[in-house]
């Protein structure tokens, strides 16, 4: 399906079986959008600021970040995020293992579009990704 | 598609010819979720907080807002929604006619979760939909609320 402009796709995720996997799932859906990794929050806030040495993210974006990770983990990630006024508007789907209702609550607090579960392999995982997909297709991003 | 979890809808709009079609478009795609209408941002205020000798809305809700409406429109009720320490936290896609830049800038602002065009009835209004649906079957609310 077309996509004009092609949203990108910055995965915060620092485990490697779960980036191929992710990775994997969206080809399986014919989600061709440009993704782009970060292992943690401190490379992902770089990436955004397109700082020195860094792979720049262009605008439109859409962030799927994972909670558990080192250095800067995905809550301070989303603090520093709605500080910055040049990313404050970005959408951002948590992507985790974590069921603990503590960190959803951190999530909704800091404005997170949704939080998905990564556990759910199989259909459930299947509604995640489709969900993504027509995300991608009907969502009017941020200018 | 599994059972959708019972998340309510509270859809403010004040176009009854929109709300009627975005209902019907419901049933179509069998989205069965409890739909509450306010007709401006000062009703859905007072249905998400109960005023007025009713309950608060029950939790988990998903808030699909038009921007341009009588009284409080879209952008001001996300100002009130997101300053308001038991609201703010509150899952907002807004669902409007307006392509304005200025609009989806404002929203954004205010972190809505997505912003959605109702003009596109054909092809893209049918991707929001079933945007929306995987939405309901995929998306985790904390337990506690």
């Amino acid at each position: 399906m077309a996509r004009f402009p092609e949203v990108n796709i910055l995965l915060v995720e620092d485990d490697e079986i779960d980036v191929r996997s992710i990775k994997r799932a969206f080809q399986a859906q014919k989600i061709a959008n440009p993704m782009f990794e970060a292992s943690d929050g401190v490379e992902a806030l770089k990436m955004l600021r397109g700082e020195a040495g860094h792979k720049t993210v262009p605008r439109p974006y859409l962030i799927l970040l994972d909670l558990k990770m080192p250095r800067m983990g995905g809550i301070q990630f989303l603090h520093e995020l709605r500080a910055d006024p040049a990313l404050r508007d970005s959408i951002v789907f948590v992507l985790t293992t974590s069921d603990d209702d503590r960190d959803k609550v951190a999530a909704y607090e800091n404005n997170v579009a949704g939080y998905l579960l990564k556990q759910d392999v199989g259909d459930d995982f299947m509604h995640t990704i489709r969900l993504l997909d027509c995300f991608t297709i009907s969502v009017q991003f941020p200018p | 598609m599994p059972e959708t979890s019972q998340v309510n809808i509270l859809l403010v709009e004040d176009d009854q010819i929109d709300v009627r079609f975005i209902k019907k478009t419901f049933q179509t795609h069998r989205i069965t979720n409890p739909i509450y209408v306010a007709s401006d941002g000062i009703e859905a205020l007072e249905i998400l907080r109960g005023e007025g000798g009713r309950e608060p809305l029950a939790r988990p809700y998903l808030i699909l807002l038009d921007i341009n409406m009588p009284r409080m429109n879209g952008i001001q009720f996300l100002q009130e929604l997101r300053g308001d320490p038991r609201l703010s936290n509150s899952i907002v896609f807004v669902l409007t006619t307006s392509a304005h830049d200025q609009d989806k800038e404002s929203a954004y602002a205010h972190n809505v979760a997505g912003y959605l065009l109702k003009s596109g009835i054909g092809g893209d209004f049918m991707n929001a939909i079933r945007m929306l649906e995987n939405f309901l079957v995929s998306i985790q609310f904390p337990s506690e609320q």
